[in-house]
């Protein structure tokens, strides 16, 4: 991994309208993504985790400027694309490519697999139309599909095989950035296996920089090397894997952890049952979002923690880090 | 299987749902399925999409869709059998005796009715209770699965409600006639860890005051090891293994089981590389002869052409393959 930085988010927003009445007048704001700041290094895995309407999706979205940022930069490769035109920006986006989290919504029924891989490459006007179809073919057994699929159409694949598609599509242009939204979610247990093994080799193989969002920790710990942890729009906490598993800080980050359920009954964690819900984005609490529900809170709802460098390349949001700690009886295994 | 008649609230023996398709072809969703619930336990029925987890669990109830029709089979809930019930007696056992919480909570409840209405018409259906009673009934139960201020949320309407609360409000209605079979189909799959923890610590607390049994379906391994005390792996509509907690985490023996078991992701530890299972699930119009793993197992022989006999090969523990010796040596002798 080199330590250039290929993506650097700063104070980036997303706030979405919320309108009423007959003349849709603007009556609040959805603060989807509320002020977030991070960096990404060139050839490491980025895992953005948080549970549903924490903003994950939408910051996704937004780094690409499939949405339009409310505020805030998005600097790829050097050069800042947040106010790019759309013109300026198409060479740009064909570094940057996105995996969907829905196989059957993310494939046009009505083309065939080598049309689908093929068009992003025509699209940018990228080698000959002989050469387009070699690398169609080239690309599905890359994925582990058969090339003689070409002809066919999306309904003829399972999900786990039409989420190869969208990996085949989204290589097609070499991009340096994949955006991978949910990308094993919808799979079955020994499905997912199988594509997360995929996104491995492929990311060795060409050395990807893969923004991975997902809600499953579990599947995060096995493709990662950081991660990132989202709460109601804003960063609660990044550190490297290993210590966000082992050491985490934030309060929330330990109850995410501590939910989750493992399969072996020898496992032993000190679950912390958080109470109530997220609150909304439109009124979200004052001071610290998770101070109504963080089990050790104190001043926290009146001042808004920020989000600083607790020790190195570990980030966490919150005034009292630590106060709660992960609790596990037979600890991490090895294997 | 062994234990004596009377601790068994519920035995389902050899149930078979089939489907028919446009072409009228037979689709053996569910073919010959058996389990036995004890009183009190929670047994999970555990498998991947499409393997007949959830329509073997309706079928108890003679909740099979149109297509679909229950060809054989007997469940025998305390003693009756509930398949020889006519529906007006059905409607009694449903909802009473044996109720359900399903994983869409947003889809289960009505968006018409508020929530208190909902609840409200489950218990005078089944208790001989005046309105307001009910109504009483209706408060203390959510009071019970800790929704805050229930009597405001009787008035309010699902969509008022958020995911966790609805399903809370689901197993407020579901538990409102105090059933003693309660049938959970992946009630936590639609939530977020955090809310999943919330409720299956609720689902543990009232089962353990009530006192009832708890059918659990889900594909999630880790919520079985936290839940269950009993495991039933089902594959392609059959049963390929079913034995205690402890048993089957640290002693499978189907070559189904232990491929599954392999390839989750791990929260407790690293892995290099996940094992996979090869291959895909069979199509129901394709199921294998003889064995339905055969062709993505690595044990595979030609006796796999047969049905495998189930074999009971310890304490409570019947697996469903011609291999299993040889599965238990070779975990003996070397990795899988």
């Amino acid at each position: 991994m080199s330590n250039s930085v290929i993506l650097k988010v700063e104070h980036l927003k997303k706030y979405f309208p919320i309108k009423a009445g007959v003349f849709r007048k603007i009556v609040g704001w959805v603060k989807a993504v509320d002020d977030v700041s991070f960096e990404v290094l060139e050839g490491e895995t980025l895992g953005i985790v948080g549970e549903s309407g924490c903003g994950k999706s939408t910051l996704g979205m937004t780094i690409l400027r499939l949405y339009e940022p409310t505020a805030g930069r998005v600097v790829f490769a050097g050069k800042e694309i947040s106010r790019l035109s759309s013109s300026a920006l198409r060479p740009i986006r064909k570094d940057m490519q996105m995996i969907f989290q829905d196989p059957f919504g993310s494939l046009n029924p009505r083309m065939r697999i080598g049309s689908i891989i093929e068009e992003g490459m025509s699209v940018h006007g990228l080698y000959s139309s002989t050469e387009r179809k070699e690398k169609v073919r080239e690309l599905l057994e890359k994925v582990g599909l058969s090339a003689d699929y070409v002809n066919r159409y999306p309904h003829e694949f399972s999900g786990g095989q039409r989420q190869r598609i969208g990996i085949a599509r989204a290589m097609a242009l070499s991009p340096r950035l994949i955006i991978a939204d949910e990308a094993v979610s919808s799979l079955d247990v020994s499905i997912r296996s199988q594509i997360l093994n995929l996104m491995k080799e492929l990311k060795r193989e060409y050395s990807f920089t893969y923004l991975f969002i997902s809600h499953d920790l579990a599947v995060v710990r096995q493709i990662c090397d950081r991660v990132l942890v989202m709460y109601l729009g804003r960063i609660v906490e990044i550190a490297d894997k290993k210590v966000i598993f082992s050491r985490p800080l934030h309060p929330y980050t330990v109850a995410l952890i501590s939910a989750v359920p493992v399969p072996d009954p020898d496992y032993v964690v000190d679950r912390v049952i958080l109470h109530g819900d997220v609150p909304s984005p439109i009124h979200p609490p004052s001071g610290c979002y998770f101070a109504p529900r963080c089990p050790v809170a104190e001043r926290c709802r009146k001042d808004e923690p920020p989000l600083v460098e607790v020790e190195n390349g570990h980030w966490v949001a919150c005034h009292l880090p630590g106060s709660l700690s992960l609790k596990r009886e037979n600890g991490d295994k090895k294997c | 299987m062994t234990q004596p008649q009377h601790e068994n609230m519920l035995e389902v023996k050899d149930i078979k749902v089939y489907f028919y398709d446009d072409e009228g072809r037979e689709l053996k969703a569910v073919d010959g399925v058996s389990f036995s619930v004890r009183r009190g336990e929670t047994i999970a029925l555990v498998g991947e999409s499409g393997c007949g987890k959830s329509v073997t669990s309706m079928a108890l109830l003679q909740l099979v869709d149109s297509r679909g029709k229950i060809v054989g089979g007997k469940v025998i809930f305390e003693g009756q059998d509930l398949l020889l019930l006519p529906e007006a007696k059905m409607r009694t056992v449903r909802g009473k005796d044996i109720a359900v919480i399903f994983q869409e909570p947003a889809s289960a409840l009505n968006p018409v009715y508020t929530i208190g209405e909902q609840i409200i018409e489950a218990i005078i259906l089944h208790q001989k209770l005046s309105f307001r009673q009910a109504r009483e009934v209706a408060r203390e139960m959510l009071r019970l699965v800790g929704i805050p201020e229930p009597e405001k949320r009787l008035n309010e309407y699902p969509h008022e409600l958020s995911g966790g609360m609805k399903q809370r409000a689901m197993i407020a209605m579901a538990l409102s006639c105090r059933p003693k079979l309660l049938i959970a189909d992946e009630p936590t799959t639609s939530l977020d860890v955090t809310i999943q923890a919330q409720i299956l610590e609720l689902i543990r607390e009232l089962q353990k005051k009530l006192g009832m049994s708890v059918i659990l379906i889900t594909h999630d391994l880790g919520i079985v090891a936290d839940m269950s005390q009993r495991v039933v792996v089902m594959y392609a509509g059959k049963v390929v293994e079913e034995a205690d907690r402890t048993e089957i985490f640290k002693n499978p023996l189907h070559p189904y089981t232990i491929g599954l078991l392999r390839s989750i992701p791990r929260l407790d530890r690293e892995q290099t590389k996940l094992e996979t299972i090869p291959g895909v699930v069979p199509d129901p119009s394709s199921f294998p002869v003889g064995c339905r793993f055969r062709g993505r197992c690595l044990y595979e022989s030609p006796t796999c052409c047969e049905v495998p006999p189930p074999t009971l090969v310890g304490n409570n523990h019947l697996v469903n393959c011609h291999h299993w010796q040889e599965v238990r040596q070779g975990k003996e002798t070397a990795r899988f």
